[in-house]
């Protein structure tokens, strides 16, 4: 099974001193020594968990988007974006920051990073990163992942999700996230050496299992079944966003033509030429107004994505709770028949089904030292599996109260963000409106005086 | 052209039993008396010039100002309500009552209540044309619509036909010549019985298709010598159909394209009340949503009406108007072709001369006559034109801007109740 509680050499030490809120929080760190000037490390454990720790406030961004042709496995040519991720430390004193780190990523390097965080915190809701195919799009957006607005919104996605595993006081510690911002070369390979590729299809294909778990904790169940409502209307939710953007559109850009056939309709007309001319030029400005108030409606269903696949995230973690479940009850299960065997074996009655005790029966009686050896083979099974009994119950409830606290901490983290985001959607619809009583009261004022 | 807006006078061409003349100005139903009067005094009164002895009351005065006529008091009112379907074995259709009140002497009484059909316009219609060639006569609304009509007879369809048909009658009534039209007075008061015998008389079927059939052969050898100025009116008509066309085609496409949006709208405000449901936190949030979405639906759902009511119908009346108008132009063109091939037959001495200049003398006249009664018309419907659609688009602006006020105070209101909140759980956690 995987490890239950982070492997100490995966994590940096010690704990920040508080855990962090928004994504735009940054990094606080414990007092340590050289953390700045600490260039490439190599993956030498001991080392690196004595010499880094976050020193001083850390910035991440991700700022620049690039274009790339390369060669891919199959040594075919492909085009890709590389992200430019800075790190800089800020100074307490004077607040000035200093780049300590740059390096380019590809999407495909995230989503590693990522897989791997999956792997090893699977009591963590693992931050998501942004979709990796345009969903949800209006008529308007492309699906082409080479567009420069899809490009840009994941260039602030990819951000986004660097500062939320920065921010998280568990995940912020790993080794493999400080190489990810720290070490551009050989990053790949270090990963890949922790072995973790073959725990995430294990992980994967336990995860997708259907099995009966007979006593999950209640509230894990609730959860899940939380995480489902969460996904399934956040979907419709953007669905319909997205098909409300695009009549909007329709709607102002009609009005544009308005504009057009306005001003050549004036030249025909002496005394409303002039109101005509003017009144189309508002239509205009009315028409290309929506470009802009789409846009940002757009960073709005980003908001929204963001939950959308945390949910996924959240849904993990419980189904990791019902796989460790029952995988406890199945051994359960197990010594208790073993026990059970053991019973009959001694006492010489039968009341469960065995093969040995069936060809017995057929074949004929056993001796009693072929008698004592299986029970003493049971006895030996019975006492490793009660220690392997209290083992996965020790390491059920450890991940029951870690991951319990997670969720808390993710629940207050979803409803601030949530809140924000429904109060930024009626911020930005005043301001829409605010714009269309402007023009429209321009153009009252151009018709009326035709 | 078309009735008096607003307060003070009568006549919404609604629904129910039609408005009542504000009492001051003409009170027909409750003083008798009074109306003898009147109607003596009309018929003694010249029509164009204002009467003294009506009594007229400020208001009266300022909805005079929107007379586009002289400053004379109307005394026509008309209005078209409630369709009625008739079956007969034969076929289905729709007849409206069409009322009219009037202090005009000519007319035998002062109210009067009749039933017609649409072909019974169409009569009225081409009996004005025949009249007055060179008039611009007001346009009917089509004879079907040409695309998405399965049903003839649905609501809006017959909606929208009554609304026209009632402004088509006062345009009539508003026309300084046209409202004095024999026919036009048989046609708002004979019984049906009497408008069918009425119908008969006059020139036949065979007349009128002899005629047409001269009109199309006269119209097809061009007019050579038309006048500069019809020249320019001619032209304004070739770009005002063009333009009013476009008008009428984006208007059609924003009113549907607000509608989808509107029927997306009525789907996004639900799913945050849904979406509530399993949250605890954020509940209030979620659902001060939805009631502003709903908000604006409500709002977009007075937008629409509003732009059906006002700009729809009148861009699509001047659709309607700029075949008129070439039409009109063509029949003065028709006009002045007869008088020229006649003057071109005389010149190469085709006929008897003597026979000839008599004729030419009369069409002389007649062209004259034509294009007199055309350049006044012309002037005349081109101040209703602007005022009309300088209106309709100002209504259309303010519709808008009251549209998003009114979303802008629902999303307001949500926010400000937003951040109370965020205030009233600070001081909580301050205690």
């Amino acid at each position: 099974m995987e490890q239950l509680s982070p492997d100490p050499e995966r994590q940096l030490q010690p704990a920040p001193q508080e855990p962090l809120g928004g994504p735009d929080a940054v990094l606080e760190a414990a007092a340590g020594e050289e953390a700045e000037g600490a260039g490439p490390q190599d993956s030498g454990g001991d080392a690196m968990a004595e010499n880094n720790f976050w020193l001083k406030k850390i910035e991440i961004s991700v700022s620049e988007a690039e274009k790339r042709t390369g060669r891919n496995a199959m040594n075919m040519q492909e085009t890709y974006t590389a992200y430019l991720i800075e790190t800089r430390s800020v100074e307490h004193a004077d607040g000035q920051s200093v780049l300590t780190d740059s390096l380019w990523r590809r999407y495909s390097e995230f989503e590693l990073l990522r897989n791997y965080l999956l792997v090893y915190y699977p009591h963590i809701v693992v931050p998501p990163l942004p979709e990796k195919r345009a969903e949800f799009v209006w008529h308007k957006l492309s699906a082409d992942n080479m567009d420069p607005d899809f490009v840009e919104r994941r260039r602030i996605g990819l951000e986004n999700f660097l500062l939320r595993v920065a921010s998280h006081p568990i995940l912020c510690r790993d080794k493999i996230f400080y190489l990810f911002l720290t070490q551009e070369g050989n990053w790949k390979e270090t990963v890949n050496e922790t072995g973790f590729q073959l725990k995430a299809d294990s992980r994967l294909k336990a995860l997708n299992a259907t099995f009966r778990v007979k006593n999950p904790d209640k509230r894990f169940t609730e959860i899940k079944h939380y995480s489902d409502e969460l996904q399934s209307v956040i979907s419709h939710l953007l669905r319909v966003r997205a098909r409300v953007a695009d009549r909007l559109y329709g709607v102002y850009k009609v009005h544009g033509n308005y504009g057009r056939v306005f001003s050549e309709w004036s030249a025909i007309e002496k005394e409303m030429g002039d109101g005509l001319q003017s009144a189309g030029h508002h239509m205009d400005v009315y028409a290309s107004s929506i470009d802009d108030i789409l846009e940002d409606e757009e960073h709005y269903a980003d908001q929204l994505k963001e939950y959308l696949f945390y949910a996924e995230a959240l849904r993990a973690v419980c189904r990791k709770h019902e796989l460790m479940q029952y995988d406890l009850e199945m051994a359960a299960q197990d010594l208790a028949s073993k026990k059970q065997q053991c019973e009959e074996l001694a006492t010489g009655t039968v009341r469960t089904f065995s093969l040995k005790g069936m060809t017995t029966k057929l074949f004929g009686q056993e001796t009693p030292e072929q008698r004592e050896a299986r029970i003493k083979v049971l006895e030996e099974q019975i006492n490793e599996g009660e220690q392997q009994l209290k083992s996965k119950n020790l390491e059920g409830r450890e991940f029951v109260k870690n991951a319990w606290a997670d969720i808390e901490r993710f629940k207050d983290q979803k409803n601030r963000d949530l809140k924000e985001a429904l109060i930024s959607y009626a911020v930005m619809q005043i301001s829409m409106c605010k714009k269309g009583i402007q023009v429209w009261t321009n153009a009252k004022e151009c018709f009326s005086k035709m | 052209a078309g009735e008096i807006p607003g307060g003070g006078a009568p006549l919404p061409g609604s629904r129910g039993s039609p408005g009542l003349l504000r009492v001051d100005v003409l009170d027909l139903d409750e003083d008798e008396d009074d109306l003898e009067v009147f109607s003596k005094d009309a018929s003694l009164i010249d029509m164009n010039s204002f009467s003294p002895m009506m009594p007229t009351s400020p208001l009266s005065m300022i909805n005079q100002v929107k007379f586009e006529d002289e400053p004379e008091l109307k005394d026509l009112f008309i209005t078209v309500d409630e369709p009625e379907s008739h079956v007969t074995t034969i076929e289905t259709f729709i007849t409206y009552k069409v009322i009219t009140k009037t202090s005009r002497g000519e007319f035998d009484s002062s109210e009067f209540e009749v039933r017609r059909r649409y072909q019974d316009f169409l009569w009225l219609k081409g009996k004005l044309e025949d009249a007055h060639p060179t008039l611009i006569i007001p346009p009917l609304p089509e004879k079907f619509i040409v695309k998405g009509m399965v049903e003839r007879f649905n609501d809006d369809f017959i909606e929208t036909r009554r609304k026209a048909l009632h402004k088509f009658l006062n345009r009539i009534a508003d026309h300084p010549t046209l409202t004095f039209n024999e026919d036009f007075k048989v046609f708002l008061t004979a019984q049906a019985w009497e408008l069918s015998s009425h119908k008969k008389q006059g020139p036949g079927l065979l007349t009128r298709m002899g005629q047409t059939v001269r009109a199309v052969a006269s119209s097809m050898r061009g007019v050579k010598n038309r006048p500069e100025e019809f020249m320019e009116i001619n032209n304004f008509i070739e770009i005002f159909s063009q333009k009013i066309n476009l008008i009428d085609k984006i208007s059609q496409r924003i009113y549907k394209e607000e509608r989808d949006y509107l029927d997306e709208m009525k789907e996004y405000g639900p799913i945050h009340i849904l979406w509530s449901a399993s949250e605890e936190d954020v509940v209030d949030t979620l659902k001060g949503v939805a009631t502003c979405i709903e908000q604006c639906c409500k709002a977009t759902e007075k937008w629409m009406s509003g732009l059906s009511e006002s700009l729809l119908p009148i861009v699509h009346e001047y659709v309607l108007y700029s075949d008129t108008l070439m039409g009109v132009m063509k029949r003065r063109d028709q006009i002045q072709a007869e008088l020229d091939s006649k003057v071109e037959a005389l010149t190469y001495k085709k006929a008897d001369t003597d026979l000839l200049t008599e004729e030419i003398g009369k069409l002389e006249d007649k062209v004259e006559c034509a294009n007199n009664a055309l350049k006044a018309d012309w002037e005349r419907w081109k101040q209703n034109m602007q005022n009309d659609i300088k209106s309709a688009f100002t209504d259309v602006a303010e519709e808008n801007v009251h549209y998003y006020e009114q979303c802008l105070a629902a999303w307001e209101s949500f926010l400000t109740s937003q951040t109370d909140l965020n205030l009233e759980e600070h001081s909580e956690d301050k205690l």
